[in-house]
């Protein structure tokens, strides 16, 4: 199957404009995303549609993962930051939060560090059971 | 020369001044991180965040006149979601191979973190809304807000534990897995994506990458299970 060109090529291109055409292509997606959210009701919020349609998508034309990484990398590498002005938000609530006190955080920190106790040991536990460990996948490796 | 409380007038209400302010006080909150050795207390949005905090406090900003500015930060977690498709595409193989183990972390993890929320929540005298809206915590904002309506919680106080819920999650998840010997970089990532959502999986990402990609699929999947588990949880301790 011969790939189609101008998707093939989508990051490939000499100039500058390669980026902004990745920009384009992921807005897409997420454009694609929040329209499939809200006509089908899907319990999933737009961005995330447009996460599994862009796995798809890379799947179909494995040259697209290739065309998308720097771009892609570079979000990620600071996701962060994306995060601060929700973050900012928290601050100008504190009176709600305030309001409730003591039991939503121990209600809130509990909670979380059981979860991730839970799910990392459930996680580990059934690795071993159905043999499924990856010893390149181990933290420190090779250092004991 | 201009008079400099009109040329603050006019830049307090615009949103070059805010959205400058918050990349420069995530650049401090990373420098910070670096400096603290990418240490998890030292996270950078925690940094930011008050930093921000106080400069809102001392010039006498509202948050609505700051988000004028700090949106187009906000608007690019939408570009980032999408973006992770890119280490889930490179780790399908080893996706498939722990399906298992997956699920069985999502199904702890997502069942733990409401179930344990709200008997916490209820046992400090907590109900109504206010519990309502704590259910989703561990969720993805956009749809924790949605979980939280659709039962009758307040989104603003949803979104604001949400965000607390991450920035706990990224703080404690070395620490805590270190202390419970939990070495697979799989399961790191996935649990910590599962209870602490994206800021979880920021955090994942700073550490290892393929703590970062499986904790993408945890937030992912968390967002799923928790649409169904958490109104069913609610239930069990509204009654």
């Amino acid at each position: 199957m011969r790939p189609w060109p101008p998707l093939a090529r989508w990051g490939a291109g000499r100039y500058s404009a390669r980026m902004i055409r990745v920009l384009a292509l992921i807005l897409t997606f997420q454009l694609g995303g929040e329209i499939a959210s809200r006509a089908l009701a899907l319990p999933l919020p737009g961005p995330v549609v447009g996460l599994v349609a862009l796995v798809l998508a890379c799947l179909l034309r494995p040259g697209l993962a290739e065309a998308i990484r720097p771009t892609a990398q570079g979000l990620l590498a600071h996701l962060s930051l994306f995060f601060v002005p929700a973050g900012v938000g928290v601050v100008a609530h504190w009176d709600v939060l305030q309001s409730h006190g003591l039991g939503l955080a121990v209600a809130l920190m509990g909670s979380t560090a059981l979860a991730i106790a839970a799910g990392a040991l459930a996680f580990t536990a059934v690795a071993r059971l159905t043999g499924t460990e990856e010893p390149q996948a181990l933290k420190d490796q090779g250092r004991e | 020369m201009s008079d400099p409380a009109l040329i603050w007038s006019y830049l307090a209400q615009g949103p070059l001044l805010w959205l400058t302010a918050t990349l420069l006080a995530y650049l401090a909150g990373d420098a910070v991180f670096r400096a603290a050795g990418r240490r998890s207390i030292a996270n950078p949005v925690l940094v930011a965040v008050a930093l921000l905090a106080v400069l809102l406090w001392l010039t006498g900003t509202d948050y609505a006149t700051y988000f004028g500015g700090a949106q187009f930060v906000h608007f690019m977690l939408g570009p980032a979601t999408v973006a992770l498709a890119l280490p889930l595409y490179d780790n399908l193989p080893r996706i498939r191979r722990a399906a298992l183990p997956m699920l069985a972390g999502l199904l702890a993890g997502s069942s733990v973190a409401v179930i344990s929320a709200l008997a916490i929540a209820r046992a400090f005298g907590i109900e109504g809304g206010v519990l309502a809206s704590l259910a989703p915590k561990s969720t993805t904002a956009p749809v924790a807000i949605g979980i939280a309506e659709r039962l009758g919680g307040q989104p603003t106080l949803t979104a604001a534990l949400v965000l607390l819920t991450g920035i706990f999650g990224a703080i404690i998840v070395t620490p805590m897995l270190n202390a419970l010997k939990i070495r697979d970089w799989r399961a790191r990532g996935f649990a910590v994506g599962v209870a602490a959502h994206g800021i979880g999986t920021a955090r994942a990402f700073q550490v290892n990458p393929t703590a970062g990609a499986f904790s993408g699929i945890g937030m992912g999947l968390n967002a799923v299970l928790a649409a169904i588990i958490a109104p069913l949880a609610l239930r069990l301790f509204a009654g």
